[in-house]
């Protein structure tokens, strides 16, 4: 067990290395000047030389690689021209909005998902079956944003219930709290809806091909009745291709919200990495896509141990 | 009175019917042997006495256990009643377990379910059962998953499962055909004290009478969802009045009459084999400590002679299989030297194996799984013929098919047909056919007819004996049941533990075995004649 999880961390930061040489590079490639680039084609001349400085243009390209990997090692990802402070603290002030959000719409989904699924496969066939599947493949082909306006119409505009979008932010009362969480339940229901449909659908085939495995009816022969069977047989034996889907999805909704999070005025990393690439923000990019390199990194790690705590021939092995 | 009593019980599965119309009787603490060819309906009776039966499943009739009408029960009631008053065992036990449970939660699960005891009772209890069967607590701790366990230690802990409440009945379905001959004779052993120390009634399942003849009080035969026959066991094994009885005892027994082939011992041998050794690494227990091996062949010399047939038998995980990968070039021995008509293949690089593949061939003992379900059966036949030098065209290639096909008696209109549309004994027939079809001076077949129903296990047995004495064709023939081995092969090589411990022609090695390892496999293989002599001597 311990030999597989180091194996696994290993691989882990040697993709980072990598990841991080692929990042620095397509800085380097770009044709032309990357503080031209960034400052746009009417900029000054002292801005431009200033901007090379503050990006050690000057110097050799390894020498700026290495500063570069050492300064992210001690938390110094550079700092943004366009904000004019720190990427990291511009990140961490994202992500108070980007993880809970990527938390809660994950929870929200896997909660829907493998009820349904489950529900699904141990009917497999029946008109309950069809329907749900059905309503699932409609789940998966619904635009996000469309979803998401029609939650603020009724929501917020209809019901008046929820906020229609912006973050108060989490604030020091629990009231403020509150406020805060309010601000995230619609965009949250909106962005959980197709994760829901996929892993609903990916754990009810799971589910079902387990169904036919052998050691089912060894089960229902001890004389478990069909629900126990389902719970404690069945669904952990098909929790492997579903713990996939979740390690991608919660990746996934840590970055890739952006229409979500512009639908509902959210300061979330995704408008974040919109803003710094429409604004030519390099060093922010750098900074955002490595964030997310490593966060997709532990989550795979995650993934990895779950699978291992899921299936004993997964401790042993490897 | 019976314990179960089923009455014109009908099956059908969407139009296909099943079963049609079986009466079956077993009385209390008696063992009924319920036999037939795969097909029969044997398997949907015992999972009709469950109601375990496949979704889209229509039932008729009545079957009565216990004084309860199985048919018409709420399922609350069959939940009660499985694992508490019927067990079952199944064929297959390398995925009859959860894999992700231990073998105490396992065998625990079911007598929390049915009794309510807590954990530690039901622990306990569990831990009893499994010492019964054979695994005692500092082998097998109640924390062992599956996967660490063989075949044989599996099927111990299925049968611990379903014998845990002591029920009335034991269903086993072909609770052996997945194991070798002696773990067969072991755990038929065990099935039979657990009914006697419990009293209960056994419905044993099987498509050899040999495996029931020892120990069933009555046998019933199936065929095609009918009774044939039922009856004493030893009447209906003596007389073989029906005539369909007569035919599967003849199976189970069967020798196919082979002309005495000229063994051409005189010219060099086809196969040499000397001095084979196989290691394989075994898991390192921490990073830093050596790496151990397992050899799982270890010194293995013997050669073949052109045209000859020799049997490599031993239980599983003696190294038998491995051999034969060593020797088909699929593995390379560790040390030691393989010659194949005259010339060094140990060494050779994958290209020059060439020439070497075209006379060797292999058939496999799985006729489901060695072929890919999406070919059509001429695909499947041709896959070797890329072997040859020649650049054949489609017209030609056609040819040689039909022409392979018809020398293991299948028509060359199967040619178009895809894996499924075959029955199992003739998708055996279709490997041979591909091992067959680029002239190959020696086919090496791994428990070729292991998968296979006694009554087709004979007639491949005939097509092999066939084939060597139209064609020459040489063979290596892998498989852990002497009788088998002595229906077609001269020779006999006994391995075990990656050596070979006895070498002789067939007749000797089962009439006089010198070593333990043999002595144990001619005594466990199951022979009807023998078993009934001693059943009429003791009645």
């Amino acid at each position: 067990m311990t030999a597989f999880l180091a194996k696994r961390l290993a691989v882990g930061l040697i993709t980072l290395l990598a990841a991080s040489v692929i990042v620095f590079s397509v800085l380097e490639i770009l044709p032309g000047d990357p503080a031209r680039i960034m400052l746009g084609m009417n900029a000054s001349p002292d801005a431009l030389e200033a901007l090379r400085i503050e990006m050690g243009l000057d110097r050799p390209i390894l020498a700026r690689y290495l500063d570069w990997l050492a300064g992210m090692a001690t938390g110094d990802f550079g700092r943004s021209y366009t904000y004019s402070s720190p990427v990291l603290d511009l990140v961490w002030e994202r992500l108070a909005v980007s993880l809970p959000l990527a938390v809660f719409a994950l929870s929200l989904s896997t909660l829907i998902a493998i009820p349904v699924g489950v529900f699904s496969a141990s009917r497999r066939g029946s008109a309950a079956d069809t329907i749900t599947m059905g309503a699932a493949q409609v789940g998966v082909a619904i635009p996000n944003f469309w979803f998401a306006l029609l939650l603020v119409y009724v929501f917020s505009v209809g019901l008046r219930l929820l906020p229609a979008g912006g973050f108060p932010g989490w604030g020091e009362s629990w009231a403020q709290h509150w406020q805060a969480f309010k601000a995230l339940i619609l965009p949250a229901v909106a962005l959980a809806l197709p994760q829901a449909a996929i892993l609903a659908r990916v754990t009810r085939s799971a589910m079902v091909e387990v169904l036919g495995e052998d050691y089912i009816r060894t089960a229902r022969a001890k004389g478990l009745p069909r629900t126990q069977v389902l719970w404690r047989h069945a669904l952990r034996n098909a929790m492997i291709p579903v713990l996939t889907i979740m390690g991608l999805q919660l990746a996934f909704l840590l970055a890739g919200t952006i229409i979500i999070e512009n639908v509902f005025y959210l300061p979330g990393l995704g408008r974040l990495i919109f803003q710094a690439i429409s604004q030519r923000d390099l060093i922010v990019v750098e900074g955002v896509v490595m964030l997310l390199v490593a966060s997709v990194i532990l989550i795979n790690f995650a993934v990895d141990i779950c699978y291992a705590i899921v299936d004993p021939r997964l401790r042993a092995g490897r | 009175m019976s314990l179960i009593e089923i009455r014109d019980l009908r099956l059908s599965i969407g139009d296909v019917p099943i079963l049609r119309g079986v009466d079956l009787d077993i009385a209390p603490g008696k063992v009924m042997g319920l036999v037939g060819e795969s097909g029969s309906g044997k398997s949907m009776t015992a999972l009709a006495l469950m109601r375990l039966l496949p979704r889209g499943a229509r039932v008729s009739g009545r079957i009565t256990f216990d004084g309860m009408d199985i048919l018409t029960a709420p399922e609350a009631a069959m939940c009660r009643l499985r694992g508490r008053h019927i067990g079952m065992v199944f064929q297959e036990p390398m995925t009859a377990l959860n894999p992700l449970k231990t073998i105490g939660e396992q065998v625990a699960e079911g007598i929390r379910w049915h009794t309510g005891a807590n954990r530690a009772d039901a622990e306990a209890r569990a831990r009893a059962m499994l010492e019964r069967v054979g695994l005692p607590e500092n082998r097998f701790p109640l924390t062992r998953y599956p996967h660490e366990l063989s075949g044989g230690q599996r099927q111990r802990v299925v049968i611990a499962i379903a014998c845990a409440l002591k029920p009335k009945l034991l269903i086993a379905d072909e609770p052996t055909t997945a194991l070798d001959v002696v773990l067969q004779a072991q755990i038929l052993q065990l099935l039979r004290d657990l009914v006697d120390e419990n009293r209960m009634s056994l419905l044993l399942i099987s498509h050899d009478l040999a495996v029931v003849a020892e120990m069933a009080d009555r046998i019933t035969v199936m065929r095609h969802g009918e009774v044939m026959e039922t009856g004493g066991a030893v009447r209906v094994l003596a007389e073989q009045a029906h005539p369909y009885t007569r035919q599967l005892a003849r199976a189970s027994t069967h020798v196919p009459a082979r002309p005495k082939q000229a063994v051409r011992t005189a010219e060099k041998p086809l196969l040499e084999v000397e001095n084979v050794s196989r290691d394989y690494a075994l898991r390192r227990q921490s990073i830093f400590s050596r790496r151990r091996t397992f050899r799982a062949v270890d010194g293995v010399s013997f050669s073949l002679a052109t045209g000859e047939s020799v049997a490599l038998v031993g239980r599983s995980g003696c190294g038998k299989s491995t051999l034969a990968r060593v020797i088909l070039a699929l593995d390379s021995p560790t040390s030691g030297a393989i010659r194949f008509m005259g010339e060094d293949i140990g060494a050779r690089a994958k290209d020059a194996l060439r020439p070497v593949r075209r006379n060797m061939q292999v058939v496999f003992q799985d006729p489901y799984g060695s072929f890919d379900p999406r070919h059509k059966a001429e695909r499947l036949v041709a896959e070797p013929l890329y072997l040859l030098d020649e650049k054949l065209d489609r017209r030609r290639r056609r040819e040689m098919v039909a022409e392979a096909l018809t020398q293991v008696g299948l028509s060359p209109a199967d040619m178009d047909k895809y894996p499924h549309e075959f029955s199992g004994g003739q998708r055996q027939r279709l490997s041979i056919a591909r091992a067959i079809i680029t002239r190959p001076r020696l086919i090496i077949a791994d428990e070729p007819v292991s998968a296979l129903d006694v009554s087709i296990r004979a007639q491949i047995l005939d097509l092999f004996a066939d084939l060597n004495a139209r064609l020459g064709i040489a063979y290596l023939f892998i498989t852990h049941d002497l009788t088998v081995a002595r229906a077609i092969c001269d020779r006999a090589l006994v391995m075990h533990e990656g050596r070979i411990v006895e070498a002789g022609p067939t007749e000797m090695v089962l009439q006089t075995p010198r070593s333990e390892p043999a002595r144990a496999l001619v005594e466990t293989a199951p022979d009807l004649e023998r078993i009934l002599e001693k059943r009429i001597v003791a009645s």
